[in-house]
């Protein structure tokens, strides 16, 4: 099985996924416990405007995403911020006006677009060299930055209102965790594709979220099952010639049910041996 | 009839709020509150649901805006003045699930007044760990939050709000989702922290209040407050609409004063 790793894009392809698996599994650990994947999806959806602008101006996509979503993200931040109960009306119309966005400069852009459909649906097998730098280069921003900024993150997840009360600055402080996501958001883009980005993002620290009570083993074992996933998916759809993307998110969705179902084995067994204890 | 007995020097004043007004949209919430909170003072503010207990501590945190009127807290403003202020929030469903240990919560009290980006020094986490030995905490401080029974939990809030090494501590129903016994305890807990530390407490479980606070405050919209901890006839008037049982058989502290057939009472 060994003799896929002689092709330089399959080395790629897998540098790619090691990458985004470690934003993946520490963004998506704020994601899950902030019950913020709906935001999420907006700033994902909304990105594709970026990738639009990308091809008009013809500059790399990526890069025009990178300053969508961080536009999406402030935008979508802020009104999650000041709106309270009806910010996900807000946040649904902006994801719909980015994808809209994305569509008409697409159709301003002239030629053909070959690899538009890799933003939507992933192609972890065409990722450049220029897309690994960048997302290296993310990926440290997203590590200083939560090492930064670990305590203060969690303090405002786990309660915002006395985090306030404390005075840590909480309004900056989220923006900086949405902008991250935002940023996270355009690096499993090429990956998984836009569509499916939650997916991603949400799966490892969900399935982890079950078996580990601590923050930090709850992003360790997200890395970890975010970069098996990837190897699993990415080496069914090689030998089954399915697409990468699809077969990576149902490697994980299928292992979140049977986690689900693990844990409640381990929860029946645990107070089966305790009634017997007792 | 003074309970407490002040020292002979002066009152300090270590709150002072001065004809605050409070209102949601045109409802006024809160109605010309004035109210001196001295050092070393335990009040209880008891009042009807919407009279505005809550919403007076939001004011007292800077977490709402008053339409007019003045707060000082230590003679500062609001937002400096709090750093002296310890918070102990109302109980509210969290989600059990979140990954969060007892020791980690603690920490929080700690953020706000120390540089970020800096690992805790050993003095800070003495400091932690005294806090959660003061509560009784300290053998549960590596469990995840969401293991403890109501009663724990309230008690870690407290250790958090102790970290600041706060001169004011303010709590929202303390006692609000935990039985009589463990409420019991807690209020043991504050009386013993009232030793060092000003105590603001919002209830509405008039019973306990009455036998555990030096002083009782009603509000309900406006405030009934003479530092004292006789529920006056004008409080009672106030709160009148108040599900608050007064007069419980066998309880042990009077907390109405003798009054006569009329109603009018005397001090």
């Amino acid at each position: 099985m060994f003799e896929i790793f002689q092709y330089g894009f399959m080395r790629n392809a897998l540098a790619a996924g090691v990458l985004v698996s470690f934003a993946c599994g520490i963004i998506g650990t704020y994601v899950v416990i902030n019950r913020i994947v709906f935001l999420s999806g907006g700033i994902a959806h909304a990105a594709y405007g970026g990738i639009g602008l990308g091809y008009f101006l013809g500059i790399n996509p990526t890069i025009g995403a990178i300053v969508f979503s961080l536009g999406a993200s402030l935008g979508m931040g802020m009104v999650h911020r000041k709106t309270g109960e009806r910010s996900d009306t807000i946040i649904g119309v902006m994801w719909a006006i980015g994808m809209a966005i994305g569509i008409i400069f697409l159709d301003m852009s002239p030629g053909y677009k070959a690899d538009l459909m890799s933003y939507l649906f992933g192609s972890i097998l065409a990722v450049p060299r220029s897309d690994l730098i960048i997302m290296l280069v993310l990926n440290v921003i997203i590590l200083v930055l939560v090492a930064l900024y670990y305590k203060e993150l969690q303090a405002i997840s786990f309660d915002e209102t006395f985090a306030f009360v404390v005075n840590v600055p909480v309004d900056r402080l989220y923006l900086m965790l949405v902008c991250l996501i935002g940023l996270t958001v355009v690096m499993t883009m090429r990956i998984v594709g836009l569509i499916m980005v939650i997916a991603l993002l949400t799966m490892p620290p969900a399935i982890a979220g079950l078996f580990v009570k601590d923050m930090k083993r709850m992003m360790g074992l997200s890395i970890l099952l975010s970069i098996l996933f990837t190897f699993v998916g990415l080496l069914l759809s090689y030998y089954w010639n399915l697409t990468s993307g699809a077969t990576i998110i149902l490697v994980a969705g299928v292992s979140y049910f049977i986690s689900f179902m693990v844990k409640n084995q381990l929860k029946t067994r645990k107070k089966k041996s305790e009634i017997s204890a007792a | 009839m003074i309970i407490e007995e002040k020292p002979i020097n002066t009152p300090n004043p270590v709150i002072e709020v001065k004809g605050l007004w409070v209102s949601y949209d045109a409802q006024s919430v809160l109605e010309d509150i004035n109210l001196t909170v001295n050092e070393s003072d335990f009040i209880g503010l008891i009042g009807p649901n919407g009279g505005g207990k809550t919403t007076l501590l939001k004011a007292l945190l800077g977490l709402l805006e008053p339409t007019r009127g003045t707060i000082r807290i230590m003679g500062k403003s609001v937002a400096e003045g709090r750093c002296h202020i310890g918070y102990v929030p109302q109980y509210i469903e969290f989600d059990r699930q979140f990954p969060i240990r007892v020791w980690e919560v603690v920490q929080m009290g700690l953020l706000g007044c120390r540089k970020p980006f800096t690992r805790l020094s050993a003095a800070e986490r003495e400091v932690i760990d005294y806090a959660l030995k003061q509560v009784e905490m300290a053998d549960l401080s590596q469990r995840p939050i969401g293991e403890l029974s109501g009663g724990q939990r309230q008690r870690v809030y407290i250790a958090r709000a102790l970290t600041s090494s706060p001169q004011i501590l303010l709590l929202d129903e303390p006692t609000a989702s935990v039985d009589p016994q463990v409420a019991g305890n807690i209020y043991d807990l504050l009386r013993r922290i009232n030793q060092t530390v000003t105590i603001v407490m919002v209830s509405h479980d008039m019973n306990a209040v009455s036998s555990y606070v030096k002083s009782i405050g009603c509000l309900n919209r406006r405030l009934h407050y003479h530092g004292s901890k006789e529920v006056t006839q004008e409080m009672m008037d106030a709160i009148y609409e108040c599900p608050i049982d007064l007069i419980a058989h066998g309880l042990p502290h009077r907390v109405l004063s003798p009054h006569d057939q009329n109603g009018a009472k005397n001090v």
